[in-house]
Order: structure tokens, then C-alpha cells, then sequence
């Protein structure tokens, strides 16, 4: 189904549009935004973990300079009524397939009845500077009747603990199970058995653009615009009509330059849905733009997830049966519902064949920031479960933890593959394309070969240093829908114009769907207009997450412009007095095959597309020349990875380093190589941070221990190796253009990969690395003298 | 995270700072590189009434030899520093250890007795002025006074340098031809406060070490002298039984910090693992 | 009463004059008083790199210097780097080499870059790796801004030479 794009645009390394705007510094962000007489909020975030609020007093700070308006979670229960279930539904094609139980809390847009984790918000002020909101601020007084914080999920399930959300009477507000085969009686069968605990720890997103919203209402017409740094638009305005009581219509959402998202603005925030209430209320612009510190304590978390593990496998290191036993710890609020966790749940069997396979989920309440989607959400933990079961296998029997995997793999032969249990659309798995074994041996290749590897590891640990090889496998669902919109429009002038519900934070989607287009109507990309992310541009769109953009924008791109084809050759047919089929697309033009010459450009042809009096339509069609298509997705479609590290351990220091990383990678028929790249090189790192640097701590009351940049570790330019990247290209059968996601995967397998990395280099202390974030202390641990 | 407000001056002259320090009390705080007392005003951690800007003060910027030491104005911007052949030439330990301080861009603003002064227990500058046994000069009300920097650090974030007396001038001695030095860091990334740093200064003399000076950052509460361990290397030389047990004895001495970035044990692990390296390689 | 204070700056090459109050921070001088909204603000505490300016021909962070101190200073910000509408080397490097993709942390990535080679033209590749290690980017894991900035190095050499 791919299409070879000889002479075409996709395969090519096109040079972004978007970077000169950005180079220059004309970029326009949320912040960048200036109107007269605008208000800026700053928002009351509580410093207790867990508390009921007795009051929130804002009568010193409505005094204050500068001060117009101050509104509590008291105050806003009169305003507005409450927030209805915002998540997205379950399709039906799940719910019939997947034995669970989710209960749903909504997060009101300030609290008020309770604080349930430190920077929740319980007020808002609106002053004439964000200097002046914040002196306001200071000068609010909560009243708060103090609750135990709860942070450990496990206590959290236990008969007694303190509960965050009373009306349920309970912490666990998620469990499903999914299974397939015999896991009990293969476990019990098995020749081995091991068990094992992984903790994959929080950390997130942390985007270096915080978030940030401006409003603007209209009296005269009353509709309202919403400027917000998000991901999801189409999403944002369907809220806003219902806490606005306002139709859609009349409500225009738009996110301009993103400063990254990464999924941390995938959904809609309480923050988002205020700022356009108040601007309303003030008939005046109101600004919230999210201070760094506050960037911590309110922007979603993400990971924290601990799973009990038993495996059951053979002498040869074949799996023969994986049970997982994981607890997700959510926080205080659960907006993407099971989204994650099911992942989680289904990417555990990556790339591997075994019959028996158990999966039981909780999501547990604690008095932490809420989670939500993060790069890979919830692929990173079932990676680092498996691929670390992997290693332990081959630790156990004395085998190669490569040819564990390989042994294990699903051939080349064998794809697709049919896993046996439903994705989260309700589809049944089927790995559709890729070749798992020979991804694991390049970049076995490209790191030099096990058996040289292992020549050198022993030579070094002769002279006391400590070299490790890491490996971290995944296969990733791409392209998730329901859908994607596109509204392909041929303008006047002959450009070809595509408005979309698409979201981009940086991925360079203007270039890469400008290709695309470009391809479609044989034009050049610099004659395609985008117009993303802007409710006003298409009434139905569905956002950018779970890398589906490209894959789903492409081919309602693809469709509509089958279509629309159609018609402009119907109508260009007309003016050349052909038959429709004697004609081709040529350089912004439709002719006769084989008559150079014999033309009409695109331009002339929308022109003839008009309504009105001697236009050049066929008689009875329809005019304009415009058609909006709804990409429905069958399912996902699936990409893949091998990655591969050496690294060199100072067991006395604990220092790490990356001697090598290496990326195999498919992610099917790349639209542009250079910005494919680019994306890969980033998840790669954001990987590398979670698995050596970054962390959300909080100490046993629910204090938040990491505020600033000061104690979340971004991983930079001197933290982090060259990685290399390796190719394949299994093109998607799915969708017309051959595309897999790519926007995520790269994030998957560095937490694994380290900790293969830095237990095969300490394996002569019989250490093994089974949580992370890895650190220094704990490598240094290998050269104490006491015994463990 | 914007400021609180705040009474705004920038003084000429060193005397009309300390007037406003005077008279505005505990309050008021002098603003030097800001690199460390911005952040924590735009954190609202500090909230000073009164910042008296010493930026404007003129000739309190530069590096001078005299007679055997180097004098450095205390608003000596830390980049001025780095690029300094006299620094170069007479203290090359500094020239190391300025390029550990955060990154060029602070080191644009940041200043070395703003640094010193602030006595952030992980910062390298109080480390190397230890290392070199320098010395402040300070003025206050009652005149100018000198303070070695074995009696200025007393604790976290506090010297000995009263709330009305500005640091004017570091003084450091040149250091003697021939002499070894290395600084061993461990941070988390490049330009981060130390988790653990040595500085070691050796002079040495034929076998033996004439002269050895170990001093610490982001061990316990403030830079210090590794006495014990200096002794067993002035004693015994740098053979490696020596510098073992100088490494052991300088593990045992300190008394480290336990936080989330490290506990004390690990600390003292790493006092023992740097000053061995140090000592190594600046011996060598 | 609330105190206030003149600036006087030279921004990119252009003289400006503001009144605010001593605490307003130089990055929202730049970015509200002067409508320079090139200069982004991403932390707040100085660790994040994307407010940094050329300020007296060194590059420093705007969060954590307050405006008044810039007064009578010549500021360089992102927007004044293009000389008359054609890309500066590195800017033609970023773009050649996919260096941004966000853009958020791109003034400061160029900012630093640009008074990184002035210090030192000919660096190495580690050399480029800590002289950006100030510069916080989510996006593009660094190599190719550190491919980016050693073109330029070597574009800018030439054009010396």
C-alpha cells in the first residue's frame, strides 16, 4: 500500500517552514500575545497535601493595588454548575471485551471542598500586572483542617487508609484484567520461575514553554476566543461550550506556536476552562501564563507505576508464561482515565511470542499532581518490565540476553501477528509489519557485536572497570483513532489549503503535511497553507497525542483529496472538453496525458468551481471545490525498536557514562528523514532523563520535594551521548501512505536500557537494577566494603 | 514568580552602600551578580525591603598582583576570570575552578565575592579560596578588616562578614612555581553545585610534599580544610600507601551532609575517592 | 508610593526608553514594555537558559537581572541577530540542520552559541556540548544543535578568514 514517492516529496529532507519565524524570534507563543486592558491571573495553590477547606478568605487580597477580581471554589460554585465527565469514552468494542471498573472523579475547576494534593488550585486573582496578582496572593488566607497525606498507593489500597475522595470510599478508582492462554497452569508447569518487583518512578513532561491561556470575549457577538498552549483544541472547545453554556459555534479555541507538550497538554485543564469564564465575567482580555514553579505542582505528572512480575520459562530461555500484577499510581485526579494504564497492559508482550499471559491493573488515588499521558505513556513501564525479565532470564540460565530475545522473538516469517488481546479501540492486536530479530541484530551489529562486546567487558573487569550492555526492545501501537480531520480546499490563487484539528508543540507538521499535500496535487509544498490547530479553520477535529498525526492527518488528507480529485478533474475535464480520464495532475495544473500544454492550472479550475452565473461546472454539480474527510483509522498501526547501549560505571564514584547508543528504528514510510530524526533523538534523551535524572519526589505528608529546575534534573547538551540511528522501513498496511507513528516511541526504551546496562556491569556484585531512576549513590553502592 | 517589591539604590561609592545598609537594618540586601538572590526573590524565599546595587560602584572590579598575592575586586565578574592571564599565570587552581561555577552565561553576571559572600556549602570559589588560604577584605561601619578564609565560613550560607559590612577585595596567594594542583568534582551534570569537590594544592619537594593543601565543597555545611589528611602527605609523601590513607583520613574528618541529592554515607565515600584522585594527579 | 525607574537601552541596535518599577524583571521589560517578545521565559531562576540576551556583548540571563540594572546597557536579543533581513551563520546552520523544533529554547540556544564562538571560534565537539549544557532544550535531545553550531563555527571562520 505504500506509495513509492520517486520524484516526489515525501522521503525528503525538506527544510522546515516553521524555523524561520522561530529563528528570528517572531515565533508567536501564548505569552507573546498583547491586548489592551488585559487582566493577568495569578492562581491560589495550596502548600498541604491533603486538607478539607474550612475557608479560603480573599478579603485582604481583594484590597490589594492593582486587584479587579478574586473568585474562590465556594465563590465559583454558585457561578457555575458543575464539571460534567470530561474524559473521552470508552468505545463499546472495549468495554464488551475487557472485564473492569473505573470510577471517574471530576476535578472541579477550584477546589472546594477539599485540597487533594499541594498546587491545586483553590482561587484565582485577577490584577492589572502578574506582579501585582502576586502580591495579592500572598495576602489570602486558607483555612484548612489538615488530612494524612497518602503517597504510598499500596498503603493507599489497604482497609483503613486516609481516602482522597470520599464519595467512593476508596483509592482504587480503576482495575481491569486482561488475559490470555493458561498463566496459572503454565506458571505451575514451567521448568523456572522468576519474580520480580519493578518500580518505574514519576517524572514528565516538563515542556520548557509552561502552559498558558488568554481569552478574549466578544460582547457584541458574544463569542469568545481562547488562546491556549494545547494539544488539543477541538477537545478544549467542547468543554468550554458546556461550562460556558455557550455553543460551539460561538467559541473559537486556537493553540499558536507550542513550546512543546510531549502529552502534558493533552487535555483539558480546569485552569483552561476559568480563564475564559473570567474573561467574560470582566468583559475584559484575561492572561494566565503558568509560572515554572507552579509548572511542577499542577502541570500532569506522569509514570509511577510498580509491578510484580512472575515470568515462567525453559531451559532455552523461551517464556513461556508472564504474569503482571501493576499498580498505577494517578494522583489526586485521573483525567485520561484508563489510557495509560491499558497501554501499560498491552505493550508488555512486545515483540515476544509466549501463549500465557495475565495482565491485573489498579490505579490508585494518592495526594499527588495527577497523571496523564507522557511521551509513551505507559509503554516506558511495560518495556522496562519485560525487557528487564529478559535480562534476569538469561542471568539465570547463564545465557546471552540477546539471544534471549531473539529466541523469544516473533520471526519475520510469522507477521503479522495476532497477539490475543484487544488495544484500547477494542480491535484485536495484530502487529501488522516489521521484522523484530533483525532490528535487535543491527543494532547488535552497530554496537560491534555481542562477542566482541563481551571480550572487552571481561578484559576491563580485569583491570577493575565496569563496561555493560543494555538492550531495550518495544513494539508501539501508532495512529490510534477515532479519527483525524482534514479539509482539503483548492483556493483561488491555485494553493492547495488543508485545515486540520491536528495539534503541533515543534514536530514540524506544517513541512511535513505540506509534502504530503504536495505530493497529492503535484505541487510545491511551498504552495500548500496549513491551518492547524484552530477551531475556526474545521468545526471537528481530535487533537495530537498517542503519535497519530501523521498516520491519521495523512490519510484524511489522502482521502479527501481522492475525492476532490475527482471533482477538479470532473470540472477540469469540462473546461478542456475531455474525458476525465485522459487527464493527470502536473505542476499545479490538471492536463492531458501526454499534450503538454493542454492545461488548466488548479487556479483556473477553483475559479470554475464558483457558484454563480457562467461558471465551468458540468451541469448539476455542485459548486465549490472543497472536501472535508474524516479519517477512521481501522486500528493502530505498528512501529518498533531495538536500542542498544554500552556504558562504562565508576563503581566508586557511581558515575555513568554512555559509551554508545544505538537506535534501530521502523516507523514505516517516512514522510521527511531529517525531522524522523529529530524526533527520535529527542524521546531518546527525554528517556535518558527519566532513567538517570529526573524525578517528582515527595516525602511521606505529600509535600512536593521537587519545585524548580533546581531539583527536576533536565538532562543537557554535555549529559547526553551522540545516539546512532538506524533505519528500517516496514511500510503500515493500514493506511494508504504506508505512515507509523514516530512522535513518542524513542522515549520507550532508555529507562530499560540503562538498567540492562548498569546490571550487566555490575553483575559481578550481584546487583541488580529493577527501579529507577538509576543513581549514582546506588552504583557507587557496588564498591562498599559491607556486606549486602 | 515575580519579586516582591522592593526600595531600589545604586550607590557610587562603597560608603553610601554601607550608609543605606545602615540605614534600612536587616531588611536590606546588597545585590552583587544576582545570580544566586534573584532567584530566590523571584521565588519570594527572599523578600529584602531594600537592595542597595552595588553595580554602579566603580573600582570594584579588577585583578591586580601584589607583592605575592593576587587581589581580586569582589565585583569581579566571574567571566573576567576566567579570561584573566593573570589569573592564568599566577592562580591556575582558580582558573579550573571558575569554569565549574555554573555556566558562561552566569558567570557573565555572577561575581567572586558575591559567591564568596553567599557560601553556598556546594560552591567551588569558597573551596579554592580555602585551597589557597586566602583572605577577604571587608569594610563596614568601623573601617576595613581582613578575614582568613579558614575564620570565614561558619555554616551554610553564613560567613563571618556582619549583616552592615560589604566584602570589598579577595586576596589570594600566588601560588609557587611548581606547584601540583587538581580539583575532583562530583555533580549531577556539568555546572551544577558540587555533591562532593576537592581542591588539592601540592608543593612538592624532591620524594616527599613540602606542602599540601586539601579543601572541600559540597561535603557538610561549608567548605573546609582536610587537615588530618594534608598532615599525612607533608609527613609521609605522595607514595601511594600516603595518599591512601590521606584519602581514609579525609573520609573520616568530615562530617557530611545527608539530602535528597546524597546521603552522608555516599558523601563520605566520595571525600575518600576525589581526594585520592586529587591528590594523584596533582602530585603527578 | 511606588517607586519607579527610568531605563534607557540600546536593544538591538535601536534606543529605547521605559519606566517601571526596580523589581520588573529585564525579560518582561524586553518582552511587555518593549513588545520584544523574541526573549522567552521559561524558568524564571536562571536555569533554563531561554532568556538569554547579549548584554554588553556577554550573554546573561534576563529573568535574574532586574531592567534597571540594564540601564544605559546595549542589549542583543534574538531578533537583532539577523544583520538586515539575512540569517546570521548560525541561524542558517539551525535551520540547514534541524537545530529547533519548538523553537522555545532557540534564543537562547543562539544567544549562547554566538558568544560561545566569539570566545572561542574553533571548539571542539565536547566543547560545544558544556558550553550549551545552560541552554535547557526538551525537544531535540541536542545533537543537532550541537551539529548546527559547529557548521556554523567553521562558516564563520571562513567568512573571517
Amino acid at each position: 500500500m505504500a506509495q513509492g514517492q520517486g520524484n516526489g516529496y515525501v522521503g525528503r529532507s525538506v527544510p522546515r517552514r516553521e524555523d524561520r519565524r522561530l529563528l528570528m524570534g517572531r515565533g508567536q507563543f501564548v505569552a507573546d500575545l498583547k491586548f489592551p486592558d488585559t487582566l493577568h491571573a495569578v492562581f491560589v495553590r495550596s502548600q498541604v497535601a491533603h486538607a478539607r477547606i474550612r475557608s479560603v478568605d480573599l478579603s485582604r487580597a481583594a484590597a490589594a493595588p492593582g486587584v479587579a477580581y478574586v473568585l474562590n471554589g465556594a465563590d465559583l460554585v454558585q457561578l457555575l454548575p458543575p464539571v460534567p465527565d470530561t474524559q473521552l469514552p470508552l468505545p463499546r468494542k472495549w468495554t464488551t471485551q475487557v472485564q473492569h471498573r473505573f470510577l471517574n472523579p471530576q476535578q472541579p475547576l477550584l477546589a472546594h471542598d477539599k485540597v487533594r494534593h499541594v498546587g491545586e488550585a483553590v482561587a484565582v486573582i485577577l490584577a492589572e500586572s502578574r506582579y501585582l496578582a502576586e502580591d495579592a496572593a500572598e495576602l489570602v488566607t486558607l483555612d484548612l483542617e489538615p488530612l494524612p497525606g497518602i503517597v504510598d498507593p499500596e498503603a493507599a489500597l489497604k482497609p483503613g487508609s486516609p481516602v482522597l475522595h470520599d464519595k467512593y470510599n476508596t483509592n482504587l478508582i480503576g482495575e481491569f484484567r486482561i488475559a490470555k492462554g493458561d498463566v496459572e497452569g503454565a506458571l505451575a508447569r514451567a521448568p523456572h520461575r522468576l519474580r520480580r518487583r519493578f518500580h518505574h518512578h514519576r517524572y514528565g513532561a516538563v515542556p520548557m514553554e509552561c502552559r498558558g491561556v488568554v481569552s478574549v470575549y466578544d460582547e457584541r457577538a458574544d463569542t469568545i476566543t481562547i488562546w491556549s498552549s494545547c494539544q488539543v483544541v477541538h477537545w478544549l472547545r467542547r468543554e468550554a461550550s458546556t461550562v460556558l453554556n455557550m455553543p460551539e459555534a460561538r467559541i473559537r479555541c486556537v493553540a499558536l506556536d507550542v513550546g512543546g507538550g510531549f502529552g502534558v497538554k493533552g487535555h483539558v485543564y480546569p485552569e483552561e476552562l476559568l480563564i475564559p469564564f473570567l474573561a467574560r465575567v470582566m468583559k475584559r482580555p484575561v492572561r494566565w501564563i503558568e509560572d515554572r514553579h507552579e509548572h511542577f505542582m499542577s502541570a500532569c505528572h506522569s509514570r509511577d507505576q510498580i509491578h510484580d512480575v512472575e515470568a515462567g520459562f525453559d531451559d532455552d530461555g523461551r517464556l513461556l508464561a508472564f504474569r503482571d500484577s501493576f499498580i498505577a499510581d494517578c494522583g489526586a485526579w485521573n483525567p485520561i482515565g484508563s489510557g495509560i494504564a491499558y497501554n501499560t497492559a498491552v505493550h508488555l508482550p512486545g515483540p515476544y511470542k509466549f501463549d500465557n499471559f495475565a495482565v491485573h491493573a489498579r490505579i490508585v488515588t494518592t495526594s499527588k499532581v495527577p497523571n496523564a499521558p507522557y511521551r509513551g505513556a505507559g509503554r516506558p513501564e511495560a518495556t522496562f518490565a519485560m525487557e528487564r525479565t529478559m535480562d534476569l532470564i538469561a542471568g539465570e540460565l547463564g545465557l546471552d540476553p540477546a539471544d534471549v530475545r531473539l529466541r523469544n522473538m516473533i520471526p519475520h516469517n510469522e507477521m503479522p501477528y495476532r497477539l490475543g488481546i484487544p488495544y484500547r479501540d477494542g480491535e484485536a492486536i495484530v502487529y501488522d509489519s516489521g521484522d523484530y530479530p533483525k532490528a535487535l541484530q543491527q543494532a547488535l551489529d552497530a554496537i560491534g557485536g555481542v562477542a566482541t562486546f563481551r571480550a572487552r567487558q571481561k578484559k576491563a573487569r580485569g583491570e577493575g572497570r565496569y563496561l555493560g550492555l543494555g538492550l531495550g526492545c518495544y513494539v508501539e501501537g501508532t495512529g490510534v483513532g477515532p479519527f483525524e480531520s482534514a479539509t482539503v480546499r483548492i483556493d483561488p490563487t491555485g494553493k492547495v489549503y488543508v485545515a486540520s484539528g491536528a495539534c503541533p508543540q515543534g514536530q514540524g507538521m506544517e513541512t511535513i503535511f505540506s509534502q504530503v499535500v504536495a505530493d497529492a496535487w503535484k505541487v510545491k509544498p511551498d504552495d500548500v497553507v496549513m491551518a492547524l490547530a484552530d477551531t475556526s479553520a474545521i468545526s471537528i477535529g481530535f487533537g495530537t497525542i498517542a503519535s497519530r498525526s501523521t498516520v491519521t492527518l495523512s490519510s484524511a488528507i489522502h482521502y479527501a483529496s481522492e475525492i476532490l480529485r475527482e471533482k477538479a478533474f470532473a470540472i477540469a475535464a469540462n473546461m478542456l472538453e475531455c474525458a476525465p480520464g485522459d487527464l493527470e495532475l502536473r505542476s499545479g495544473a490538471i492536463g492531458v496525458v501526454g499534450v503538454p500544454g493542454n492545461e488548466v492550472t488548479l487556479a483556473s479550475v477553483a475559479k470554475a468551481a464558483r457558484p454563480g452565473w457562467d461558471h465551468g461546472r458540468p451541469q448539476g454539480m455542485q459548486a465549490g471545490l472543497e472536501e472535508t474527510y474524516y479519517y477512521e483509522p481501522p486500528t493502530v498501526t505498528w512501529s518498533y525498536a531495538s536500542h542498544a547501549a554500552i556504558v562504562e560505571v565508576d563503581v566508586r564514584t557511581g558515575r555513568l557514562s554512555i559509551e554508545k547508543y544505538v537506535v534501530v528504528h521502523d516507523c514505516g514510510v517516512v514522510v521527511n528523514p531529517m525531522l524522523v530524526e529529530g524526533q527520535i533523538l529527542g524521546g531518546t534523551v527525554q528517556g535518558l532523563g527519566g532513567a538517570l535524572l529526573e524525578e517528582f519526589a515527595y516525602d511521606s505528608e505529600g509535600q512536593l520535594l521537587t519545585g524548580s529546575f533546581m531539583d527536576y534534573l533536565l538532562p543537557t547538551a554535555s549529559d547526553v551521548p551522540d545516539v546512532e540511528l538506524i533505519h528500517q522501513h516496514y511500510p503500515s498496511p493500514l493506511n494508504p501512505l504506508g505512515f507509523k507513528g514516530v512522535g513518542e516511541g524513542s522515549a520507550i526504551s532508555p529507562p530499560v536500557v540503562i538498567a540492562n546496562a548498569v546490571s550487566d556491569a555490575l553483575a559481578p556484585f550481584k546487583m541488580e537494577f529493577n527501579s529507577t531512576p538509576i543513581r549514582p549513590e546506588q552504583i557507587a553502592a557496588a564498591s562498599l566494603p559491607a556486606p549486602r | 514568580m515575580k519579586p516582591a517589591s522592593f526600595e531600589y539604590h545604586a550607590p557610587a561609592t562603597v560608603d553610601e552602600a554601607l550608609a543605606l545598609l545602615q540605614a534600612n537594618g536587616p531588611d536590606s540586601r546588597v545585590l552583587a551578580g544576582g545570580q544566586s538572590l534573584v532567584p530566590m526573590m523571584n521565588f519570594r524565599l527572599a523578600a529584602p525591603s531594600v537592595i542597595v546595587d552595588l553595580n554602579r560602584i566603580r573600582d570594584l572590579a579588577y585583578i591586580r598582583v601584589q607583592g605575592d598575592a593576587v587581589c581580586i575586586g569582589a565585583m569581579t565578574r566571574q567571566r573576567a576570570i576566567e579570561f584573566s592571564a593573570i589569573v592564568a599565570d599566577k592562580l591556575p587552581v582558580l582558573s579550573a575552578a571558575i569554569k565549574l561555577v555554573g555556566h558562561l552565561p552566569t558567570r557573565s553576571r555572577g561575581t567572586i565575592g558575591g559567591s564568596i559572600a553567599n557560601a553556598d556549602p556546594a560552591a567551588e570559589l569558597p573551596m579554592v579560596l580555602q585551597a589557597l588560604e586566602g583572605a577577604v577584605v571587608v569594610r563596614g561601619p568601623k573601617g576595613q578588616r581582613t578575614i582568613a578564609a579558614s575564620a570565614l565560613f561558619q555554616d551554610a550560607m553564613t560567613t563571618s562578614i556582619t549583616p552592615v559590612e560589604i566584602l570589598v577585595e579577595v586576596r589570594l596567594p600566588v601560588m609557587p612555581a611548581g606547584a601540583g594542583f587538581a580539583i575532583e568534582e562530583f555533580a549531577r551534570r556539568h555546572g551544577d553545585f558540587a555533591i562532593a569537590a576537592v581542591t588539592v594544592v601540592i608543593l612538592r619537594e624532591g620524594q616527599g610534599c613540602a606542602r599540601a593543601r586539601i579543601a572541600t565543597a559540597g561535603i557538610s555545611s561549608h567548605s573546609e580544610r582536610l587537615r588530618a589528611a594534608e598532615q599525612i602527605l607533608e609527613q609521609h609523601g605522595l607514595g601511594d600507601d600516603a595518599i591512601a590513607r590521606a584519602a581514609e583520613a579525609a573520609a573520616s574528618a568530615v562530617e557530611p551532609l545527608s539530602d535528597r541529592q546524597a546521603s552522608a554515607a555516599y558523601r563520605r565515600q566520595l571525600t575518600q575517592v576525589l581526594t585520592e584522585r586529587a591528590v594523584r594527579r596533582a602530585a603527578a | 508610593m511606588t517607586q519607579m525607574v527610568d531605563v534607557r537601552l540600546t536593544v538591538n541596535g535601536k534606543a529605547y526608553e521605559g519606566r517601571c518599577e526596580p523589581r520588573t524583571l529585564l525579560a518582561d521589560f524586553l518582552r511587555d514594555n518593549l513588545s520584544l517578545t523574541g526573549t522567552h521565559v521559561g524558568c524564571e531562576h536562571g536555569a533554563c537558559g531561554a532568556c538569554t540576551i547579549l548584554h554588553n556583548g556577554e550573554a546573561a540571563r534576563s529573568c535574574i537581572m532586574f531592567a534597571v540594572q540594564a540601564d544605559g546597557a546595549d542589549i542583543l536579543t534574538i531578533e537583532g541577530i539577523a544583520e538586515g533581513g539575512a540569517l546570521h551563520p548560525l541561524q542558517s546552520a539551525f535551520h540547514e540542520h534541524h537545530g529547533l523544533q519548538c523553537g522555545f529554547c532557540t534564543p537562547g540556544m543562539l544567544i549562547t552559541a554566538l558568544d560561545f564562538l566569539r570566545v572561542n571560534p574553533s571548539p571542539s565537539v565536547s566543547e560545544v556540548r558544556e558550553a550549551l549544557s545552560g541552554v535547557l532544550c526538551r525537544c531535540t535531545g541536542y545533537q543537532n544543535i550541537v551539529k548546527a553550531v559547529m557548521a556554523a563555527a567553521k562558516t564563520m571562520r571562513r567568512e573571517q578568514a
